[in-house]
């Protein structure tokens, strides 16, 4: 294999930049509504309701943006299940994305639940374990791997760590870093188990509520759904992010592996649509394509969202076009989000008495984790190895810490 | 059916002594069902009264108008003159006394000395604590030192009327004497409360009644008062409470609504906070004769948090809500669609599309792009 | 790229294990039936008169505050079932015809109920007499009893900072002091009765049976029924109308439960948890065998 050639750096560089303090504007408007919806509670805060008790903040903080985290496992599954080591630099800042996205869509579910100070109860209280649950076993899950992923993260800060002054810090990268590097295959492997389970589970979730969701989404089909779709978000992430942390960050772009993944990512587009239509065609819910509505103008979009983007990546010439593949791994993250939006929200339907937009405190916070988000990926691949091929600026500093 | 004396029963005529104990037991049984005692009571008190014993009452005036005892004069069931001969024994009351002056107070002393431990104190009027009580001075004492002095000796002790209760009229604000009620002044002792302006006097003869037969005071709540007049608001019990639940409301006085006789609430009728018997106990057995019977709101007099504070037309919260005269419908809409979420969320969603598709040009013509149009995660 | 088919192989080999478990656990999922011992109400539409009494007796045996929220204090006039209202008469009137009905609205308790089968520990559970019962202790307010709910009857105390879910509980502190549910005991026409579910829909048909065309079916025209027998894999509380059940807001629903479509799946991905640990198994050996080979390489980790 040649990972030989893709060391991870710092890039170093100041963390206060321009659009840094952009993000920590909105970071801080995002704590500012975390603060409010503590304070007034979630009838005040939220524009939830009883029809409508998820909105944003399960739609898409923790049910999408999960899925956006998804591409630690999507490329852990090539490199090590699949053995495609040419993958390997994407799998660090895809890891540490995860690990991101994940943390904050668990402080999306400390936000959303009623009384988050009971949660630890879920995993504690073994003997009301309700195995049925899809909830529950997402939450086991998230809560697992949340954890695995920040041990499949630390040996980039373990070691810079190791590799700095005495102190405490370097204690802690020489007396964990061993066992972490031991015990990594296995924490790995429970990275790929994990997020098998519960994005399938997050689909599962939508089907216990039975005709309130359209029957064009409610299908027993729908965690093989929600896992293909979060595979391929995964996918499409990861070359949103490579290609974005190259432009912003002046790396020399990782365009031969990026192409490789645009073409990894096409079987996972058409298993997706492909099985949408089968599954819509199998049910016999044809009919309602005879009298087309909202909701099947909304099944198609999403459907022309994820085949689009399958077809301008059938063409190598494409795929190796940075703009084009930039733009199809738009589209696919624009197909991933709209398909849990709208399984979670559009399509749900509690009654037609219900009416539910997120208020200005969940948008605020929910962009709010956003910026948090962007911002401590940015401090990450600046202060501690990450990314692969520093500007040639640091490119010396990079080489004396590895 | 008495009608051949063989009966068992008492005879149609019979002596003076049976007369007497006849016109008791309907006296009796007319007092004890108006202010709501059992029957078997009202027997209990007509026994007591054929037996002469009557309780003693001694009944102080001080800071007040004397609507109360004018109240309980225009009593028909019993009349006053039953009420004072019959019933009780009325041994002092500044009003209705032919004596004054000091053969007035003598007879204070006397009944004092004669039934002390036994006699009801009945006090009318509010009491004045301002400057060492000076303000109300009767031969010469202070009416918290009458009081005292009354009430260290009594049986049962009955405040009368909103004043007597807790001030009334007279602690209204500035309250410049220091106006308090009998039980501010007696701390510690029970003091039954009829608070009213006036006071209703079936709430007031039968808790006396009561204390007369069995020698008790009926259940009282935590101001004080018998639970059987003050148990409920006059809303629960009001002739006008279908308007209210069907939300026909006299809007202004003299309005359709109002010559309909329609719901007062929004007049201010303090009916729904007020605890009170009056929507079913009218005053002096005269039909209507009550603030709603005659067109005009509850004042609430009862209650110390409304009456001569709480402006006479401001609305009341209603202690206990009840369903109205409507239905839900099967789906009644809930939630709504901020405009300002709306529009940021727009600004967001064209934002970010904008920023993306900005970006992935710039990324089309070079590779190098040197601005960080970084926007999503 | 030597390991590549093997590990390929093998990864199928565990979704296909953990496929097949998906089929047999399918099968496996048995269909609840009501406990022996179920209880609950029957409500009938032609006997109730709108008085609401249920309502306010229905606050009172559960410590319910009035709702005036939507009258400026002066009633109590709830719109729906909510965080302080655990029953509520609602209207439906047709507007082209005198039709009209109402409709009492509370908890079904159901046979086979989404609710339990989203709560997480437990906190919502079929205990005694099969009655859906709240364990505030173990709820942590994630609201997914309400997504799942067919009848949208739980509710959430959205004003509230340490919220909790609100629903009818058949009166249970009530039964277990040998009175009968609150609606129940005031209801001034036995519009609303409480027995095992047994005796009401023996009498629930008896009364179909002995008045022809008194009663209705779900959807117009279709032959009189008794609601909750069947739909969603029934209820515990039943309903008789007038009108057909369709206008009275009531769901079609399914003859088996959502929840045993949901259990059959999770319990078939996860039965003794088998599956996981199988295809753990697997990717554990993978992994370790290409990250070996490839750290030898020289790769980072």
């Amino acid at each position: 294999m040649s990972a030989v050639l893709h060391r991870p750096a710092p890039l170093g560089g100041p963390v206060v930049t321009k659009g840094a303090r952009v993000l920590v504007v909105l970071a801080a408007l995002g704590v500012a509504a975390m603060v409010t919806r503590f304070a007034v509670g979630l009838g005040g805060a939220t524009a939830l309701n009883d029809g409508y008790p998820w909105g944003l903040w399960i739609a898409f903080d923790v049910v999408t943006g999960t899925a956006l985290g998804c591409g630690g496992y999507a490329v852990a599954l090539l490199v090590y299940v699949l053995n495609k080591g040419e993958f390997h630099p994407a799998v660090r800042p895809a890891l540490l994305t995860g690990a991101l996205g994940y943390s904050l869509a668990a402080v999306s579910i400390l936000l959303d639940v009623g009384r988050p100070w009971l949660l630890h109860r879920v995993p504690l209280y073994v003997s009301h374990w309700n195995t049925s649950s899809a909830l529950f076993e997402v939450a086991l899950c998230v809560m697992t791997y949340v954890a695995v992923l920040w041990i499949e993260v630390s040996p980039s800060f373990l070691d810079s760590w190791r590799k700095g002054p005495a102190g405490l810090k370097r204690t802690l990268g020489e007396s964990f870093l061993p066992v972490v590097e031991k015990a990594l295959p296995f924490v790995i492997a429970l990275g790929l188990l994990l997020p098998t389970m519960h994005q399938s589970s997050l689909g599962t979730l939508m089907l216990l509520s039975g005709k309130k969701l359209h029957a064009l989404w409610s299908t027993p089909l729908l965690p093989l759904l929600f896992l293909i779709s979060s595979l391929a978000m995964g996918y499409a992430v990861v070359i949103f992010e490579s290609t974005l942390s190259s432009v912003a960050f002046k790396r020399p772009r990782e365009g031969k592996m990026l192409a490789a993944l645009g073409k990894v990512v096409v079987p996972f587009l058409w298993a997706w649509a492909g099985i949408r239509l089968v599954d819509v065609v199998l049910r016999g819910k044809l009919a309602f394509f005879a009298k087309p509505d909202g909701y099947v103008l909304l099944f198609l979009v999403e459907i022309a969202l994820i085949v689009v983007p399958a077809v301008m990546l059938a063409s190598p010439e494409r795929r190796a076009d940075a703009g084009a593949l930039f733009r199809a791994a738009i589209l696919m993250i624009l197909a991933g989000t709209l398909y849990r939006i709208d399984t979670f929200i559009v399509a749900f339907r509690p009654g037609a008495q219900y009416a539910y937009f997120p208020s200005l405190a969940e948008i605020l916070a929910t962009v709010g984790i956003v910026a948090i988000e962007i911002l401590a990926y940015v401090w990450f691949v600046k202060r501690f190895p990450i990314l692969t091929g520093a500007a040639p600026a640091h490119a010396a500093a990079a080489s004396q810490v590895r | 059916m008495y009608l051949d004396g063989t009966s068992g029963l008492e005879p149609l005529h019979v002596d003076d002594e049976g007369q007497n104990r006849r016109d008791f037991v309907k006296v009796a049984l007319l007092a004890g069902a108006a202010v709501g005692l059992p029957a078997a009571l009202s027997a209990q008190i007509a026994e007591a009264a054929v037996k002469g014993v009557k309780p003693s009452v001694i009944w102080l005036h001080f800071q007040e108008c004397t609507g109360c005892t004018e109240s309980l004069l225009r009593t028909s069931h019993p009349d006053v003159a039953e009420l004072i001969l019959d019933l009780i024994s009325l041994d002092y009351h500044e009003t209705l006394f032919a004596a004054a002056g000091h053969q007035a107070e003598d007879a204070l002393k006397k009944a004092m000395k004669e039934h002390e431990g036994k006699y009801v104190l009945v006090v009318e009027g509010a009491i004045p604590q301002k400057e060492n009580g000076i303000y109300c001075q009767i031969g010469g004492r202070t009416a918290v030192d009458i009081l005292n002095d009354v009430a260290g000796k009594a049986g049962a002790i009955i405040a009368i009327g909103s004043c007597a209760s807790w001030g009334g009229i007279p602690s209204a604000d500035p309250n410049p004497t220091g106006a308090t009620g009998a039980p501010m002044i007696l701390k510690g002792k029970t003091v039954v409360t009829i608070p009213g302006c006036p006071a209703n006097p079936y709430n007031f003869l039968g808790t006396v009644l009561q204390f007369a037969t069995l020698g008790t005071l009926p259940a009282l709540d935590e101001k004080g008062r018998p639970k059987f007049a003050y148990g409920r608001t006059i809303h629960e019990h009001c002739p006008r409470r279908a308007h209210f639940d069907a939300g026909r409301f006299v809007q202004k006085f003299g309005d359709e609504g109002h010559r309909q006789g329609w719901c007062l609430y929004k007049t201010g009728c303090k009916g729904p906070a007020t605890h009170a018997n009056c929507s079913v106990q009218h005053f002096g057995e005269v039909p209507d004769a009550w603030p709603i019977g005659v067109g005009h709101p509850c004042f609430g007099c009862t209650e110390q948090a409304l009456a001569f504070r709480k402006p006479l037309h401001d609305t009341v919260d209603i202690e206990r809500p009840t369903p109205p005269d409507t239905y839900a419908p099967l789906h009644a809409p809930m939630g709504k669609v901020a405009p300002v979420a709306t529009g940021v969320a727009g600004l967001i969603g064209g934002a970010l599309l904008g920023a993306g598709w900005a970006a992935s040009k710039k990324l089309g013509t070079t590779e190098e792009a040197s601005k960080e149009p970084r926007k999503e995660a | 790229m030597t390991l590549d088919r093997r590990s390929l192989l093998t990864g199928a080999a565990a979704t296909a294990a953990a496929a097949i478990a998906v089929k047999t656990g399918g099968a496996e999922a048995a269909v609840k039936t009501a406990p022996a011992d179920a209880v609950g109400l029957m409500y009938d539409t032609t006997l109730c008169i709108g008085c609401k009494t249920c309502v306010v007796a229905c606050r009172e045996a559960n410590n319910k505050k009035p709702d005036t929220s939507n009258s400026n204090g002066l009633w109590d006039a709830p719109l729906d079932l909510n965080g302080q209202t655990k029953t509520i008469i609602k209207l439906y009137k047709d507007s082209d015809s005198p039709e009209r009905s109402y409709f009492k609205t509370q908890c079904m308790h159901c046979v086979d109920p989404a609710c339990v089968g989203a709560c997480m520990i437990g906190a919502l559970q079929k205990r005694e007499k099969g009655i859906v019962t709240y364990k505030q202790e173990y709820c942590s307010g994630c609201r997914y009893c309400q997504v799942a709910c067919p009848f949208e009857i739980p509710k959430f105390e959205w004003e509230s900072k340490a919220p909790l879910m609100v629903k009818c509980e058949l009166c249970n502190h009530r039964l277990a002091e040998g009175k009968l549910p609150g609606c129940v005991e005031v209801c001034p026409r036995h519009a609303v009765i409480y027995g095992t579910r047994e005796a009401l829909l023996a009498e629930a048909k008896k009364r179909i049976a002995d008045h022809p065309g008194r009663y209705r079916g779900y959807k117009d025209g279709d032959p009189p029924r008794v609601f909750g027998e069947t739909d969603g894999g029934g209820t515990q509380c039943l309903v008789l109308s007038h009108v057909p059940y369709e206008k009275l807001g009531l769901p079609a629903l399914d003859e088996t439960s959502q929840a045993n479509a949901t259990r059959s799946i999770q319990h078939g991905i996860y039965k003794g948890f088998i599956a996981p640990i199988a295809l753990y198994a697997v990717l554990g050996a993978v992994v370790f065998r290409n990250k070996r080979a490839q750290d030898n390489d020289g790769g980072a980790a």
